[in-house]
């Protein structure tokens, strides 16, 4: 990336959107979203029992504030953020029935700790605690009220909202990029949103620029996303205060990822291993900003979010408003139960979700979409092939990689050559493998490689400490035993020094010995 | 509760195949075969039977030795794909022997011997056309005058005598003389060296608008495929846009400079097989750059040592030994063209 001085990149930062920018890559993918957009968002019947995680977060899982059998009302505390963590709710009245490890909805499979809440059907809610007068409160006062509703990122990475709002780098935060670009095929809950409760994103904006110290709001939307753009354009006029733009971007996956879309809006690529507020920009999704009105003004911590349950494997694809421990099969029953020809269930969306290997497994605050792929959604025209060096995985890349390249080196196992040739910036967006001909599974190799470099370089760290450490050791020992060859050398000089003088002074003595004897003689 | 298989994303398969690929290659070559064909005779046609049965042959043979799977790869159409392109570069009526060599080396050798599908670093039509060029000459340079100018144009059944008997019956009146010729670029050559100038030497029939007689149409229907592999984005764009340009931007000068002693820009292009080799040869990704300011370079390359060994070199054409030369120097182009990094 071309240098910046100081004053271009705050007039990139803060004129984001004015001009929209290119990103390498990406695709022009069918968008299927119409199909759960048909009704409004509705609410499942209660189910009879959640199954709440306390990790549903980046950072460390809560601590457990309930015991089997006490009784929990509707937003209570139940789990109590720890470090970066955030906190958990309980998203209904109930008993709470157990604390255990259950298998969790996360990419990784891993169990984790569960409060299982019998629910008692009569939704009683404890004392809300709304944020009156938010604008005169301070914006450290305002993360922690977002703190203590259990905010997170509902783009995905369910990063804790405070501390992102919180974080700074070295220039100032310009603009809060609000992402409403919700690029996977399928998913429509963002839509929805934007199209039912656009009052509730635009509060969520300001309230959001107020505690980021951002001096405007730029909504990114997709140009397929037709009504959205004048509903939400309508509540800026009449909830906002002049400072937030609704900007429509073309329908590029992914530009509804972070990086994507902060170059889209400003033609500036956050650093490697660093975040757009290095660049002076904060971006939160329009759900999270919708989460952080309700937090301040209803009081109400983040209990519930809209999913869409799609996809040709379910009867009547729409998108319902989901309390979280909701189990997934119970929302696929809300919409209308499998089809016969039913073959995978997806977490998010086709190119990113993962697949749930049961569908007992609990909604969560990352969860946006359940994706049900019939059989034929997932034949293949053809088994894998050898690559054939197309490049068309290399045209395609947001981070500009070649995987045919990494492909050729991972298989190879030349592990530097992986790590020069920037696995690490791979951000796993499938857009290389939707293009291969030869349907290799690019993804799958380069999450399996990004894993062996990081071991590698642990590995290699801890040899050159080890390496180090001897060294250290050997040039100690060198020093001692030079040290000692010098005392040594001393001490035997000293002693030859004192032999010499005890000779001298008897050479001395012989001589006053010699001439009193020969004074004697003359006397 | 219902269970489902493990699996990994994305979870929308590939619409796009190798085959789908190589398909969209042999449909893009249709109609300058076709062209071939109207030009020189059915010969050609026989040439890519011959030499298509031959890499099959020798494909299945190898994939049998390497114990891998005989269907997914035979039905790829890579070897198809070598076959025709080396049969494009050959006189019409060679005799069947020069296919099944050439077939032989570039499957085996160039091929599979190097790993199979995707890993070959030379071209192997380029490879099979260099071996036989450089070992029967005398066979690769019987070629037939076109259309317009041969007194008589071998049908279907004199071409088949001709490919396997070796000899060429003729009619009798007419004489052998009148019915194969030099190519224009081997005109040109010898013209050439025999310090003529290039425009009395184009006043020899086989000289065309501004290529050889018959070959600049066959190179306009070439073109025309190109163009359609760009659309389809089968092919990149840098690779036939950089020989083009380089073939254009050397020449350009050297004709404005010395007309006499130097062929116009467009003579260059549409003689030969460089229309053909810049969209259809030089852009094989297997043997070619990655990286996109890679392919360019490569490009470039191909048309500089093309123009050099036609120049100064010992072959009228040098396009097949500027694209294995070109995929020599390849790795090492890439290594230090790769695109930057996001965010590096």
């Amino acid at each position: 990336m071309s240098e910046l001085t100081a004053a271009e990149l705050e007039q990139r930062t803060a004129t984001a959107g004015d001009r929209l920018h290119r990103f390498h890559g990406g695709l022009r993918l069918r968008h299927n979203k119409k199909i759960s957009c048909q009704d409004p968002v509705r609410h499942p019947v209660l189910p009879r029992e959640l199954v709440v995680p306390l990790l549903q977060h980046g950072g460390p899982p809560a601590t457990p504030r309930v015991r089997p059998g006490e009784q929990v009302l509707k937003g209570q505390l139940i789990g109590e953020a720890q470090g970066r963590g955030a906190h958990v709710h309980a998203p209904t009245s109930g008993v709470v029935r157990d604390v255990e490890r259950r298998p969790m909805a996360h990419a990784t499979g891993q169990a984790g700790d569960c409060v299982v809440i019998r629910c008692d059907g009569e939704d009683r809610w404890c004392d809300p605690a709304a944020l009156d007068h938010w604008r005169d409160a301070s914006p450290a006062a305002l993360r922690a009220h977002i703190r203590q509703a259990g905010i997170v990122g509902l783009g995905g990475a369910v990063f804790p909202t405070d501390i992102k709002a919180g974080a700074r780098g070295a220039v100032p935060i310009q603009t809060l990029v609000l992402n409403g670009a919700e690029c996977e095929p399928y998913i429509s809950c963002d839509e929805m949103l934007m199209r039912e409760h656009p009052r509730r994103i635009i509060s969520g904006a300001l309230m959001l620029r107020h505690a980021t110290g951002a001096g405007r709001v730029v909504i990114g939307i997709e140009d397929q996303m037709g009504a959205v753009k004048k509903s939400l354009d309508r509540a800026a006029r009449e909830g906002g205060d002049g400072t937030v733009t609704v900007v429509r971007i073309p329908t590029i996956y992914p530009e509804g990822g972070e990086r994507q879309l902060v170059q889209t809006l400003t033609g500036l690529e956050v650093p490697d291993g660093g975040y757009p507020h290095d660049l002076g920009l904060v971006v939160q999704n329009v759900a999270t900003a919708a989460a952080v009105h309700q937090a301040v003004v209803d009081g109400r911590p983040m209990i519930e979010r809209i999913v869409t349950v799609t996809g040709n494997g379910v009867g009547h694809p729409c998108n319902l408003l989901a309390l979280l421990g909701t189990p997934v099969g119970h929302l696929v029953e809300a919409a209308g139960g499998y089809t016969d020809d039913v073959a995978r269930l997806v977490v998010g969306g086709p190119m990113m979700g993962y697949p749930l290997r049961n569908d007992g497994e609990p909604v969560v605050k990352a969860t946006n979409c359940l994706l049900a792929l019939s059989h034929d959604d997932l034949r293949p025209a053809q088994a894998e092939m050898p690559c054939i060096r197309c490049g068309d995985c290399a045209r395609v890349c947001p981070a500009q990689l070649m995987p045919q390249e990494l492909n050729f080196q991972i298989r190879a196992r030349q592990w530097d050559e992986v790590d020069s040739l920037g696995v690490d910036a791979c951000i796993e967006c499938g857009c290389c493998d939707f293009v291969c001909p030869s349907h290799i599974p690019l993804v799958s190799w380069f999450r399996y490689a990004k894993g062996e470099v990081r071991s590698q370089l642990r590995e290699r760290a801890a040899a050159e400490r080890a390496r180090q450490r001897f060294e250290a050791r050997e040039a100690r020992l060198e020093r001692a035993r030079q040290e000692k060859a010098e005392r040594l050398a001393r001490r035997k000089k000293k002693l030859q020094d004192q032999a010499g003088r005890k000779k001298q002074i008897e050479a001395a003595l012989q001589r006053a010995a010699a001439k009193d004897d020969t004074d004697g003689g003359s006397g | 509760m219902r269970e489902f298989e493990p699996a990994q994303a994305p979870h929308m398969p590939s619409p796009r195949t190798v085959q789908g690929v190589m398909g969209q290659v042999l449909l893009a070559l249709l109609p300058g075969i076709v062209a071939h064909a109207w030009y020189f005779g059915p010969g050609i046609l026989l040439q890519i039977l011959l030499a298509s049965a031959f890499a099959l042959a020798f494909e299945a043979a190898m994939l049998r030795l390497r114990s891998k799977p005989l269907a997914p790869f035979l039905l790829d159409g890579s070897a198809v794909v070598t076959a025709v392109l080396f049969a494009l570069c050959i006189p019409p009526l060679a005799p069947w022997w020069i296919a099944a060599v050439a077939m032989g080396f570039a499957i085996i050798v160039a091929k599979h011997l190097f790993g199979g599908l995707g890993h070959n670093v030379f071209n192997p039509a380029m490879v099979g056309y260099v071996v036989v060029l450089i070992s029967f000459p005398q066979a690769m340079t019987q070629w037939l005058a076109p259309r317009e100018l041969a007194e008589w144009t071998p049908g279907l059944v004199a071409s088949i005598q001709a490919i396997f008997s070796g000899s060429l019956s003729l009619p009798a009146t007419v004489g052998i003389d009148a019915v194969t010729g030099a190519t224009p670029l081997d005109a040109l050559k010898t013209g050439i060296e025999q310090g003529r100038f290039v425009e009395e030497i184009r006043q020899a029939p086989i000289f065309g608008d501004f290529g050889g007689l018959g070959w600049e149409w066959i190179a306009n229907w070439y073109l025309l495929g190109g163009l359609f592999l760009l659309w389809r984005r089968v092919i990149a764009w840098q690779v036939p846009v950089a020989t083009l340009f380089s073939v254009l931007a050397l020449t350009l000068p050297a004709w404005l400079l010395d007309p006499g002693a130097n062929p116009q820009p467009l003579q260059h292009v549409f003689s030969g097989g460089l229309v053909l080799a810049a969209f259809f040869i030089a852009t094989d990704p297997v043997s070619g750059c990655a990286s996109p300011r890679g392919r360019l370079l490569f490009g470039l390359g191909v048309g500089l040592i093309t123009l050099v060994i036609r120049r100064w070199g010992g072959y009228p054409d040098g396009i097949a030994f500027a694209v294995l030369l070109m995929n020599m120097a390849a790795p090492l182009i890439d290594r230090y063209t790769r695109p930057r990094i996001y965010g590096r």
